[in-house]
C-alpha cells in the first residue's frame, strides 16, 4: 500500500537521476579525457581541440612509449615493490593480529602492544627524522627503502584484529582439542575463514604501494630506478618547478612538451587499477564498514 | 596438578604468540618508533655528519627562530583554512550524496553509480594532479570550453585567489564516493517498515528524508564529524605537493609542504624537524580529544 507516485515525486526522481548521472560522469571524465588525449594527434592536443573523444586518432604516443625503456623500467620497479612489499606486509600483519585478537588472560602483553600501536597511529616523528632514519639504515638507492620505509599500517592491523575477534571461539577450541598449536590454528582455521578482511587489506596495501611516490623521490637518487608514480611525478615537475611562470613562458613550455605522450603514460599507470578494480571493489566495502561499525 | 598443566600450555602459547608478534613489531619499531627518537633534531643544531647524538644541543633556539619567521603565520593560516574547508565539505557532501543515492530504487542504476564514484579514491594524487593540471592547463579542456564563451585562456593553477577553492573542490570530488560508503551502510540498516508506515500516514518524499533518513544517520554523522577534528592541521600533503607551484605559495603553501621545502630542499633539518614536531604534537592532542569525544558520545572504541 505504498502511495501512488505524485507529480512532485516524479520530478524529484528525474532531478535526482540527473544529479547522480552528472556526479558519476565527473568521476569517469578525467580518465576518458586522458585516454582521448593519448589517442589524439599532437597538433590536436597542442591546439586544444580535444574535449571528449580523440581528435585525429593515432597510436603514435603508444608506439613512442614502446621505445621508452625508462618508463618500462619504472613499471618493473613498481611491480616488484607491490608484489614483495604486499607479501611481506600482509604476512607480518596477519601474524601480529592473531595474538592481538586474544584476551589479556590468554596473552598478557596484548594490551601493552595495542596501546603502543595506538600511539604509533596517532603520533609520528615528522618527515625529517623519518628521512634521516631511513638514511642511517643505509637503504638509500635500494628497493628496500621503497618497501620498508612506510612501516606497517596500524589501521589495517586493527581491521584484521576486529575481524579475528568475531570468529566463534568454538572453532579454535575444536582444533586445539585435536592437538593443534597456535600456528596450525592460525593457518588452518583462522586464515581460511578470514578471506573478506584479508582481501580488503590486500587491496589497501597493494594500492598503497602502487600509488606511493614520495619515497621514490626522497630515497632513490638515480631517476632510472624510480617507481612508476615517482616517474610520473617527475614528468610533471618540469612544468611546476619552484619558479613563477609568466603566461608566455607557460605557452612556450606547453609547446615543447608532448602532452599526448604524457597522457598515454598516465593512462597506462591507471590500467592495473581499472582492470582489478571491478573484482576487488566489493571487498573494501565489507572492510571499511567492518572497521567502522565494530565495538 | 591441573593448574600446572594449564600454566604450561599457556606458557607455550605465549612463547609462540610472541614469535608471531616479532616480525611486525620489529618493522614498526624500526620505521615508526626510531624516527620518534630523531625528534631530538628539533633541539639541536643538527648536521648529518655528527648524527642525532653528536650534534650540539641548542634547546629551544629553533622554536624561537621559527616563531619569528613571517612564513610560519601564512603557512598556518593556509593550513587551517584549507583543512577546515575540506573537513566541512567532506562531511556534508557524502551525506547528501548517500541520501540522494538511497532514494534510487533501481539497482541496475544504483550499483554502477556506486562503483564508479569510489574509483577516484584509489587513484593517486600524482596521477590525478597530472590530469587536473592538464585539464586546467593553458590548452586544457576547461580553457577550451571557456573559449566557446569568448573568454581568454587563463592559468588557473597559477591564480592564488582560486587555489584554495580548487584544492577543496578536487579533494571533495576525489573522496565523496568513498566517504559515502559508511552512510550507505547505515542507510541499508533502516527498517523499511518505518518508511511504509510513514508513507501510509501520508508523509511525502522530503518528510520521509527529514523524519526517518536523517535521524537514522545522526549517530554516524556525529561520529564522523568528531573523528574528523583530528585533521585540523592536515592540509593534504600529497594533493598540495602535486598541484602547487611558486605562484600560489601565498594561499596554497601548507605546513607539510613548507616543512618539505625547508628540510629536504633547503636542508635546514633542525628548523623543519621543529615545525614537524609542533604539528605532530598538536595533531596528537586533537586526535586524542576527538577519540575521547567519540568514545563519550558515540560509543566508539579504537580497538
Amino acid at each position: 500500500m505504498v502511495s501512488s507516485k505524485t507529480a512532485g515525486d516524479r520530478i524529484f526522481n528525474v532531478v535526482n537521476t540527473i544529479i547522480l548521472l552528472i556526479l558519476t560522469f565527473s568521476c569517469l571524465y578525467p580518465i576518458v579525457y586522458t585516454l582521448s588525449l593519448s589517442l589524439s594527434s599532437k597538433e590536436a592536443v597542442d591546439g586544444g581541440k580535444v574535449v571528449l573523444w580523440p581528435i585525429g586518432f593515432t597510436l603514435r604516443s603508444y608506439k613512442l612509449i614502446m621505445q621508452d625503456d625508462a618508463f618500462f623500467h619504472s613499471v618493473y620497479v613498481s611491480v616488484i615493490r607491490v608484489v614483495v612489499g604486499t607479501t611481506l606486509n600482509l604476512f607480518c600483519m596477519v601474524l601480529m593480529s592473531f595474538p592481538l585478537s586474544k584476551t589479556t588472560q590468554e596473552y598478557k602483553p596484548r594490551n601493552a602492544i595495542m596501546w603502543l600501536l595506538v600511539f604509533v597511529m596517532l603520533f609520528n616523528g615528522g618527515t625529517i627524522p623519518w628521512y634521516m632514519t631511513v638514511r642511517n639504515y643505509g637503504l638509500i638507492d635500494t628497493i628496500w627503502a621503497l618497501i620498508f620505509s612506510g612501516s606497517i599500517s596500524v589501521f589495517n592491523i586493527f581491521l584484521i584484529v576486529s575481524f579475528f575477534r568475531q570468529i566463534p571461539q568454538s572453532l579454535e577450541e575444536a582444533a586445539i582439542v585435536d592437538g593443534a598449536g597456535p600456528w596450525t590454528v592460525l593457518f588452518k582455521v583462522i586464515i581460511p575463514i578470514s578471506k573478506p578482511v584479508l582481501a580488503t587489506v590486500l587491496l589497501f596495501v597493494s594500492v598503497g604501494y602502487w600509488n606511493e611516490y614520495l619515497q621514490g623521490l626522497l630515497f632513490i637518487n638515480s631517476p632510472a630506478n624510480y617507481p612508476l608514480q615517482t616517474y610520473i611525478k617527475q614528468i610533471v615537475v618540469k612544468i611546476s618547478a619552484d619558479i613563477s611562470y609568466t603566461t608566455e613562458q607557460l605557452q612556450e613550455l606547453t609547446k615543447n612538451s608532448n602532452q599526448a605522450l604524457d597522457a598515454a603514460k598516465v593512462f597506462i599507470s591507471m590500467v592495473p587499477m581499472l582492470i582489478f578494480y571491478p573484482f576487488i571493489q566489493k571487498y573494501f566495502v565489507t572492510g571499511i564498514t567492518l572497521g567502522a561499525v565494530k565495538g | 596438578m591441573k593448574e600446572k598443566k594449564k600454566g604450561g600450555r599457556s606458557g607455550y602459547n605465549t612463547l609462540h604468540y610472541t614469535l608471531m608478534i616479532i616480525p611486525g613489531l620489529v618493522w614498526i619499531v624500526m620505521f615508526s618508533i626510531v624516527p620518534m627518537v630523531g625528534i631530538v633534531m628539533a633541539f639541536e643544531d643538527f648536521s648529518p655528519s655528527k648524527g642525532w647524538f653528536g650534534s650540539p644541543w641548542v634547546g629551544l633556539e629553533n622554536f624561537e627562530y621559527l616563531s619569528r619567521l613571517k612564513d610560519v603565520r601564512k603557512v598556518l593560516v593556509n593550513t587551517l583554512v584549507i583543512a577546515s574547508g575540506k573537513m566541512i565539505c567532506n562531511l556534508i557532501i557524502p551525506i547528501v550524496f548517500a541520501i540522494l543515492l538511497n532514494e534510487v530504487k533501481n539497482m541496475k542504476f544504483k550499483k554502477p553509480v556506486q562503483t564508479i564514484v569510489y574509483l577516484p579514491h584509489f587513484i593517486s594524487w600524482v596521477i590525478l594532479a597530472n590530469i587536473i593540471s592538464t585539464m586546467l592547463g593553458y590548452r586544457g579542456v576547461v580553457n577550451v570550453i571557456f573559449g566557446w564563451f569568448g573568454y581568454e585562456p587563463q592559468v588557473f593553477l597559477g591564480n592564488p585567489s582560486i587555489f584554495r577553492g580548487l584544492l577543496i573542490g578536487t579533494d571533495v570530488w576525489k573522496e565523496f564516493g568513498y566517504g559515502a560508503v559508511i552512510y550507505l551502510a547505515a542507510l541499508s540498516g533502516i527498517d523499511p517498515n518505518l518508511y511504509e508506515a510513514a508513507a501510509i500516514d501520508g508523509a511525502g518524499r522530503f518528510q520521509l528524508i527529514r523524519h526517518i533518513t536523517l535521524p537514522s544517520l545522526a549517530p554516524t554523522i556525529v561520529l564522523m564529524a568528531t573523528l574528523s577534528l583530528g585533521n585540523i592541521l592536515n592540509g593534504g600533503f600529497d594533493q598540495v605537493f602535486n598541484l602547487y607551484n611558486a605562484s600560489v605559495y601565498s594561499t596554497g603553501d601548507i605546513i607539510d609542504t613548507w616543512v618539505y621545502r625547508i628540510g629536504l630542499v633547503k636542508v635546514q633539518y633542525s628548523l623543519a624537524s621543529c615545525a614537524g614536531l609542533l604539528k605532530s604534537v598538536v595533531s596528537l592532542i586533537m586526535i586524542s580529544v576527538s577519540y575521547l569525544l567519540a568514545h563519550q558520545f558515540a560509543n566508539y572504541s579504537i580497538f
